[in-house]
């Protein structure tokens, strides 16, 4: 099966205050028509420049090299702007992760909306109006032709990002890349919003990159897991595959910090150290300084991703050395 | 946006009122009013009698009320010099000025409004760099400089505009340039960075992940929120412009507002002087306060809050 | 941050990039330009008693209107030949920008004292005495500041001291403006709450913690004041009500040159030059200022 999305080796460098510095480095991600593969790690990890990168919205400046990126047949490297122009919007669609600074302030819902609608499905702007209203019932916002008429600020945020899920599924895309959409609404809005994704995504065979920093999320709607960290990929795999079994130190850590209830001395476990800043990276493992179970070897020599099994990686030698001690 | 309206108008009541009290001050500061009505060679009799019928000898917050009575209603006085209501003089020049004023802002506008525009999609790049000098220079260019550069120029070594007078539309081109030139750097300075703050915003960058043409974000949506701080600093140079044609039209010989307050001002016909004072402020307090209540309407935070 | 221009538009060619530098008014390039222009215009202000190779009050009425040196009919005495009373231009040149400094500089120190203090005031402690500040800010912004500064040298005279006193008495807003919301910004810093807690008076606080930390801000806003009014003066002196003859202003110099415009330029081009090289210059050293103190990825 051809992947709809399929990366390889994407590294994004950076100039001008930061140049040489690599937010992004050397990433291979697949994902499927249907499939939701969510990207995890902590802020600073790269997954939001993973994302920019594939929709092509870099700052200027930065420097995008991969040996392929391609999406769903054109080479993302090569497309020219007017070509990009047409498959943001209408196939690839983006949620952000602030709802509030994403809309324009100044116009209505109903126009941002159809504005969308009309630049990919043409039609009268009467049609698109009309087709906006219908998204937003379809969001679960109730009196969609008053919502029509307000603007951004009258609404609240839970709204504002159900509007801009309105937007990204207005012209019925293949593909939502969609950056920690629910992180900055609170948890009952977070489990609609997370509802209504699966929702479209059941029914309309939508593939989703879904990046989040709550592993909880992660359990809700993912098919595939990405953990990142220092902008590389640690781990990736099926998410009850990754969650029950992890084979990267980091995941494993991370996975202990999701807090269920307090245990019994009321402690909340952390990973000591901090992430290495981006400037500063070991040649080896960049986690090698706060891994439990590093080796010499994780230090001095850049690690290759090693397959486990078909569709399992880790970018460890821990799974390799312990096959080898034990056969 | 009720209060708002509101509170606007009190504060603009107030600002007026503070204006006329220094407008008044500026007369009452005058010691000799009475000496220099009555003339040199007059007698103490003859400055007495002056005295009374100016009211002179009243105390000053009396003569504050009976001004701004007579003020309110139109009446600014009587000319020193010319022994003229002031309020018909006014009224005869006003036109020029504001003729003036109108099509220097015009200019402005027309060339600060694109070039802002362009500095700022360009930012960084030697375009960009060019026009940010260009309006340096400008602010730095003193007005007097200007007009005679262009007099110089355009008037005596192209013939192409007269340097002097105020008989038909060609006496404004050289005034309109100069003083538009004046006015064009701070406008440019704004647009400049409205829309440089527009571009980098989160909605311009949600416009482009969904493929919107780069023209069609540029004016439907960057422009429009980076235009709104600009009508205010139209209105506010529009005001700017009123008081600063004095130099303009007295190098170009344009018998306007500014041209009766430097001829009074000569004179020392202060009830002209004043006058003037009152007209303009009262004028640059209404603009910013038309162009503050447009702004509130067209930002719908103000607007629908 | 996502520019529409998002495109690498990939390494301009050199004599561009060469160019584009030598434009760039910002930063360290303009600031470099403008001061070494103030510096020298500043120096020939203060050394002018011994540079000037005339009286610029010595008048000659059988040498006037000499031209310059790159016209014939110069003299080699008089290098940027003599007005209309026979006097200098060099010279004249020379203490025109003594007059322009000391005028610029001393409103700015009157104006930028007031505007500190208010601004100061009005962010500190907020509340009546700021709604009380920013009215009268805005007021003061409503008034046509040459036609009322006009207004009081007619009923005041027109000496230097008269024309800088009320100049600063009426440049002042934009200082306070700026100091205002610097204040504002200082104030929330928890170095200032440190201080109250520790039982410092406001007054102690404000001149202690505050004011060193607005040193920045006000440099920036005194060369804008600095230049705004040379330009008044100019302005004022062209139209006859600022600095009165015999005093070399370059306003009035303007002014007197005016009416021989067309046979004898270069009594208005010369001092023309000088007012925009030296505003220039100040403009250029305080957006290099600005821009130091707000580092901008540009």
């Amino acid at each position: 099966m051809i992947p709809l999305l399929k990366i390889r080796g994407l590294t994004v460098e950076m100039s001008g205050m930061h140049a040489g510095v690599c937010p992004v480095r050397d990433v291979d991600l697949d994902v499927m028509d249907g499939e939701t593969v969510c990207l995890v790690g902590e802020s600073g990890s790269g997954k939001s420049m993973t994302a920019l990168a594939v929709a092509g919205l870099l700052p200027p400046g930065s420097k995008l090299r991969a040996d392929s990126l391609s999406f769903a047949g054109h080479d993302l490297r090569r497309t020219r702007s007017a070509e990009m122009n047409r498959l943001r919007g209408r196939e690839l669609t983006m949620i952000f992760q602030d709802p509030t600074a994403a809309l324009d302030p100044c116009r209505t819902i109903g126009y941002q909306l159809s504005e969308v609608y009309l630049r990919h499905c043409g039609g009268g702007s009467r049609n698109a109006l009309q087709r906006a209203g219908e998204f937003l019932e379809r969001v679960g916002i109730p009196a969609a032709g008053e919502r029509l008429r307000q603007y951004p600020h009258q609404l609240s945020g839970g709204l504002r990002q159900r509007v801009m899920i309105a937007m990204a599924l207005i012209c019925s895309p293949k593909f939502v890349i969609a950056d920690e959409p629910t992180t900055a609404l609170d948890v009952t809005t977070q489990i609609e919003i997370l509802r209504l994704l699966r929702e479209f995504k059941d029914e309309h065979r939508l593939a989703m990159l879904f990046i989040t920093h709550d592993l909880g999320v992660v359990a809700h709607i993912a098919d595939r897991v990405a953990v990142m960290y220092a902008g590389e990929i640690v781990e990736i795999g099926a998410m009850a595959d990754v969650i029950s079994a992890p084979q990267h130190p980091y995941t494993r850590a991370l996975l202990q910090c999701v807090p269920e209830g307090t245990s019994a001395d009321g402690h909340f476990a952390a990973i000591g150290g901090a992430v290495p800043s981006m400037s500063q990276l070991p040649p080896g493992c960049a986690f090698s300084d706060r891994c439990a179970e590093a080796h010499h070897r994780c230090t001095s020599t850049p690690i290759p991703m090693l397959q486990l099994r078909r569709d399992r990686k880790v970018r460890c030698i821990g799974p390799e050395q312990a096959r080898r001690v034990h056969g | 946006m009720a209060r708002y309206v509101i509170a606007r108008l009190a504060s603009a009541f107030l600002t007026l009122v503070l204006v006329c009290v220094i407008a008044f001050a500026l007369s009452a500061a005058s010691s000799d009013t009475a000496i220099s009505i009555a003339g040199s060679s007059a007698s103490a009799t003859d400055i007495a009698a002056v005295r009374v019928a100016y009211e002179l000898d009243q105390p000053a917050w009396v003569r504050f009320f009976r001004w701004l009575i007579k003020t309110a209603h139109g009446d600014l006085g009587q000319s020193l010099q010319h022994r003229q209501p002031v309020s018909a003089m006014i009224a005869g020049r006003l036109s020029v000025t504001l003729a003036l004023a109108a099509a220097s802002l015009t200019l402005a506008v027309t060339l600060a409004l694109p070039l802002g525009v362009i500095a700022a999609v360009y930012r960084g790049t030697l375009v960009d760099r060019a026009i940010v000098l260009a309006g340096l220079v400008g602010h730095a260019t003193p007005t007097p400089v200007s007009a005679i550069a262009l007099m110089i120029i355009f008037g005596l070594q192209l013939r192409w505009f007269p340097i002097s007078g105020d008989e038909s539309w060609r006496n404004y081109v050289m005034p309109a340039i100069v003083l538009g030139y004046y006015a064009t750097p701070s406008l440019l300075r704004l647009t400049r960075a409205g829309m440089i703050e527009a571009l980098a915003s989160d909605y311009v960058r949600t416009a482009r992940a969904y493929g919107l043409g780069r023209w069609s974000i540029l004016v439907r949506h960057a422009l429009r929120n980076a235009l709104m701080p600009l009508l205010a600093l139209c209105a506010v140079s529009f005001g700017a412009m009123l008081a600063g044609s004095i130099v303009v039209e007295q190098a170009f010989g344009l018998r306007g507002i500014g041209w009766l307050t430097y001829d009074a001002t000569l004179r020392g016909d202060y009830p002209v002087l004043q006058a003037a004072v009152l007209v303009v402020a009262t004028f640059y307090v209404a603009l910013t306060l038309a162009a503050d209540l447009c702004n509130a309407w067209l930002n719908p935070r103000i607007r629908y809050a | 941050m996502s520019g529409l221009v998002a495109v690498d538009l990939g390494r301009p060619r050199a004599w561009r990039r060469g160019l584009s530098r030598f434009l760039s008014v910002s930063g360290k390039s303009g600031l470099l330009i403008g001061g070494i222009v103030l510096v020298g215009i500043s120096m020939t202000a203060l050394l002018a008693d011994w540079i000037a190779p005339h009286d610029p009050y010595a008048q000659d009425l059988t040498k006037r209107f000499v031209a310059p040196c790159w016209l014939e009919g110069s003299h080699p005495a008089h290098r940027l030949g003599t007005d209309g009373f026979g006097r200098d231009y060099l010279s004249r040149l020379i203490f025109g920008a003594r007059v322009s400094l000391l005028i610029g500089l001393s409103v700015a120190a009157i104006a930028g004292g007031i505007g500190t203090v208010l601004g100061m005031i009005s962010g500190y402690f907020g509340g009546k005495l700021d709604i009380a500040i920013t009215f009268l800010i805005s007021t003061r912004l409503s008034l046509p500041v040459i036609l009322v500064v006009m207004a009081v040298l007619v009923v005041l005279g027109s000496t230097p001291t008269i024309v800088v006193v009320t100049l600063g008495l009426l440049l002042w807003e934009q200082v306070a403006v700026v100091l205002r919301t610097a204040t504002q910004q200082v104030r929330q810093c928890d170095f200032v709450t440190a201080a109250r807690l520790a039982g410092s008076s406001h007054g102690r606080i404000m001149l202690a913690e505050v004011l060193p930390n607005l040193l920045g801000p006000l440099a920036v806003v005194t060369t804008a004041v600095v230049a705004d009014a040379i330009l008044l003066e100019a302005a004022l002196s062209f139209l006859g009500f600022g600095i009165q003859e015999p005093i070399p202003s370059w306003g009035l110099m303007l002014a007197k040159g005016r009416e021989q415009i067309l046979f004898e330029t270069w009594l208005v081009a010369l001092p023309g030059a000088a007012l925009l090289a030296l505003v220039f210059s100040i403009c250029l050293v305080g957006d290099g200022l600005r821009d130091m103190l707000t580092p901008d990825a540009q």
